[in-house]
């Protein structure tokens, strides 16, 4: 008979360890799902795990590692401060919707000045927009005492309506010839937020990632708040008797959630994207919840998810194009990893005991 | 009794943990209508015993002998079949059911509502046991909710009947009404194996007694012909302690409350009710009760977890109601809730996080918002080794530290922050005799020093044995606090409620 036993304490080794079983078992059983759906197991995981980094065409594909990491890296960070408190934004792709449209709207209501400070006011208002379309659900919560889950999920497709409804209506570029969406800010420079260096793929954007993770990474470690957020996950009502307000750490978690969230559309619409479109958000803002766990909500762990998780989307795009994989099959893979990572969570508290039982259960 | 044929015998039961022992060899009996204690400190392994008898655990070795058959029963319900039945510490009831509901839950066949109510009925009236059927538990005071849980044993007519620690949420009122239905159950030819560390009751109420120490019978006695302290060495195994105070005159009003009411926040929570009272510099306010009569909202209203209006609660002259629990720590006002894990301390983060929990301010771990880890470490190795906390060290994990041990350090936490109002709530609650000495005397020689405390506590003798002055909580309500010294049980008893509307049983 298999039984667990509870730990006397959490195991720090198998902590560190389950990141990389899990990634072995998505591959393994990754593996085996292409082979039922008769694509060669081995070729398939090396497409997407090897050709983005080492391939003939790695030199176009590294870059694209940064501009898909970025965005989850931003929203990870934010997000894991929240799911560390108990609190569960799940609307960061509305959010990241927001910004993109608060951002790209401001530069667009410049347009065509040509001054140094559009760029800087849009990088505030992208990170106003998600902030605010955050705070709908924490204010809620705080308030009325609904939940958050829903409340933010929800916002996501009244983001998407709202985006539709700009990408058709008010933000439509009037020299589009009737296509939907917006001018391409791309083309303007002053709102264009360019590659800092040439062909690296590395934009504000990477910048502002990296930020976020020192940001968290000082946060969480030396700072009174940091504390609060971890103690308030661990034992509420002894986060409350040492003194944290719960309330306000709702609205602070939802908020600077919301506000990277937003950060990255911002910079996405700026960018990569460079124009508002019916389906200009891809869903970053759901992979950031697999990133921020398969980063074990730390920091330096979302940093290291964020990018093997872009490494899976441009591996299973080119998997997709060379292998003829459906992308079903790709979100199944990603969706494995964030399956494994949970299950294997459980012996961080719990280890395995073989043999009979010396107690009758 | 003791040329009867044993009901139960045990004999060489040993039943061991990884890493300890929980019972070495334990060999006693119990005969029909005899009323056996069992007796030993926190840890000592009664409760062990009890769940082997009960089904719950399996023994390494040993057996076990009912009616000269033999009893290995697997699982509780084969135990109850045989005929046990057993009372547990902590109640395991739903708030929102009925009486009836609740009972119905436990039963393997229960009967239809309507002839379970009337079963209830009849039993309650035969035992002395006032209960009605349709009452929502949620509204039961700790006292009816035991007798529920009696009620439920008694419908299965055990042949014998394990109470475990019965009596620690009773007024002394309470327990005499319960000893006379347990005295009428021995008489019917009940056997009752009653688990305690109180050694009065004890002598009062059993026929024979087993004391258990470290997993092992360390000595058998008849409880009436010994003495309490006699028995009380054999449990501990050491000569004990008494604390020691030093007479003094209490100094200036530190705390002062004014019609203190506060909605409680749980549900099922009890409302603090009008309460006024003043505590001076050096001086020991006892607040026994009842569990569950306002006790940890009173802590809560305090320590600032829930605040209260303008005016309630008073600190060296300060209206502090409206405070929260960090600028009233600063001020020195420090708490140290019943439930260790969960609330006075975070169970997963290392005793040095702990330790930063509620020392951020007064240790001055927090400079401007940067915490200072090294000195929380310092200052979570000062409370191991002051408060002889035993963990390998401060990175420890707290609810690695057994329940004795956590508590010494969440009592060490806060005396050390050299507090001008400490509240505390059930101190020594399953601290061994020793450890529960040396924190009280902690708590004495703070006052002392001129702090002013409030010692909440469901252990009469510790209050009677620290505090100036006694006051019960009740309903919610504090009653007139009276000097310590010369208060009866009867009077002590009386201020926490009486019998709360209950009756003796109808012998």
């Amino acid at each position: 008979m298999i039984r667990l036993e509870k730990r006397p304490e959490p195991s720090r080794a198998v902590s560190l360890a389950t990141p990389v079983l899990a990634v072995l078992a998505t591959m393994f059983f990754g593996g085996l799902l292409f082979m039922i759906l008769g694509k060669p197991p081995i070729q398939s995981i090396l497409t997407i795990f090897w050709e983005p980094l080492f391939g003939e065409f790695a030199f176009y594909y590294r870059p694209q590692l940064l501009i898909k990491g970025a965005p989850l890296v931003l929203i990870a960070i934010g997000l894991s401060l929240g799911f560390k408190a108990g609190i569960w934004n799940i609307g960061a792709e509305g959010q990241y919707i927001m910004g993109a449209l608060f951002g790209a709207g401001l530069g667009l209501a410049f347009y065509p000045l040509d001054a140094w400070y559009i760029f800087p006011l849009m990088v505030l208002a992208g990170a106003f927009g998600g902030w605010l379309w955050a705070m709908i659900p924490a204010f809620l919560k705080v308030r009325f005492g609904t939940n958050e889950i829903l409340v933010s999920l929800m916002l996501v497709y009244v983001a998407e309506q709202f985006l539709a409804s700009m990408s058709l209506g008010l933000l439509k570029n009037p020299e589009g010839f009737g296509f939907p969406g917006s001018r391409n800010l791309q083309q303007y420079d002053a709102a264009f937020n360019a590659e800092l260096i040439e062909g690296s793929g590395m934009h504000w954007g990477v910048v502002a990632a990296l930020i976020a993770v020192i940001f968290a990474y000082v946060l969480l470690t030396k700072h009174r708040l940091g504390f609060a957020i971890r103690v308030t996950g661990e034992a509420p009502r002894a986060a409350k008797f040492s003194g944290v307000n719960p309330m306000r750490l709702i609205l602070f978690c939802m908020g600077m959630s919301g506000l990277l969230a937003g950060l990255a559309g911002m910079f996405e619409v700026a960018g990569p994207a460079g124009q508002v479109t019916i389906d200009f958000n891809v869903g970053y803002g759901f992979t950031a919840i697999i990133v921020a766990f398969l980063g074990r909500l730390h920091p330096i762990g979302i940093l290291l998810a964020g990018g093997l998780m872009a490494l899976t989307y441009i591996g299973g795009d080119i998997a997709q194009s060379n292998l003829g994989l459906p992308a079903a099959a790709i979100q199944v893979f990603q969706g494995m990893l964030l399956f494994f990572l949970l299950a294997l969570d459980m012996f961080t508290n719990y280890r395995l005991r073989f043999g009979r039982s010396a107690e009758a259960v | 009794m003791t040329d009867t044929k044993p009901f139960l015998a045990l004999s060489g039961l040993t039943k061991a943990y990884p890493g300890v022992v929980a019972n070495s060899d334990v060999s006693l009996s119990i005969a029909p209508g005899e009323v056996h204690a069992l007796l030993g400190e926190n840890g000592a392994g009664k409760s062990t015993l009890v769940k082997m008898i009960y089904g719950l655990v399996k023994p390494d070795s040993g057996q076990m002998q009912m009616n000269g058959a033999p009893f290995a029963p697997s699982e509780p319900r084969a135990a109850r079949a045989a005929g046990v039945g057993m009372v547990f510490q902590h109640f395991s009831l739903f708030d929102a059911l009925s009486v009836a509901e609740n009972i119905a839950l436990g039963m393997e066949n229960a009967p239809k509502m309507g002839a379970l109510s009337q079963q209830i009925r009849d039993v309650s009236d035969i035992y002395g046991l006032p209960l009605s059927p349709d009452r929502v538990v949620g509204d039961l005071s700790a006292g009816e909710r035991q007798r529920v849980e009696i009620i439920r044993c008694l419908l299965q007519e055990p042949k014998l009947l394990i109470m475990d620690e019965p009596t620690s949420v009773l007024t002394p009122q309470e327990v005499e009404i319960l000893f006379k239905t347990l005295r009428k159950l021995s008489a019917e030819g009940t056997a009752i194996l009653y688990i305690s560390h109180k050694l009065e009751e004890i002598r009062s109420l059993c026929d024979s007694a087993t004391i258990l120490r470290l997993g092992k019978v360390v000595g058998e006695c008849t409880p009436a012909e010994t003495s309490a302290r006699d028995m009380a060495e054999m449990m501990v195994g050491t000569v004990l302690q008494t604390p020691t105070r030093a007479g003094k005159t209490p100094g200036d009003v530190v705390l002062d409350l004014k019609n203190l009411s506060a909605k409680s926040p749980s549900a099922f929570g009890m409302p603090l009710r009008d309460i006024s009272v003043q505590v001076r510099r050096g001086e020991i306010l006892g607040i026994g009760g009842v569990a569950g009569n306002g006790q940890d909202e009173l802590l809560a209203a305090l320590s600032g977890e829930t605040l209260s209006a303008q005016g309630m609660v008073s600190f060296q002259g300060r209206d502090v109601g409206l405070l929260g629990p960090t600028p009233r720590r600063s001020m020195g006002i420090l708490t140290a809730p019943e439930e260790r894990l969960g609330h006075a301390a975070a169970p997963d983060m290392s005793l040095t996080e702990n330790a930063m929990l509620t020392g951020a301010e007064r240790e001055g771990l927090d400079k401007g918002g940067m915490l200072n880890w090294p000195a929380a470490r310092r200052f979570a190795e000062k409370i191991i080794a002051d408060f002889d906390v035993r963990t390998p060290g401060p990175g420890n994990a707290a609810r690695s530290l057994s329940g004795g041990n956590l508590q010494k350090f969440v009592i060490g936490r806060e005396v050390l922050q050299r507090p001008d109002l400490l509240v505390v709530n059930q101190p020594t609650w399953g601290v061994d005799a020793s450890a529960a000495a040396s924190i009280r005397q902690a708590l004495l020689d703070l006052a002392e020093n001129g702090t002013a405390l409030i010692v909440i506590s469901q252990d009469l003798d510790e209050l009677m044995e620290i505090s100036d002055r006694f006051a019960a909580l009740n309903e919610g309500r504090l009653s007139e606090p009276r000097s310590a010294q010369g208060l009866t049980v009867d009077e002590i008893g009386l201020m926490m409620g009486g019998a709360h509307g209950m009756e003796v049983a109808h012998v």
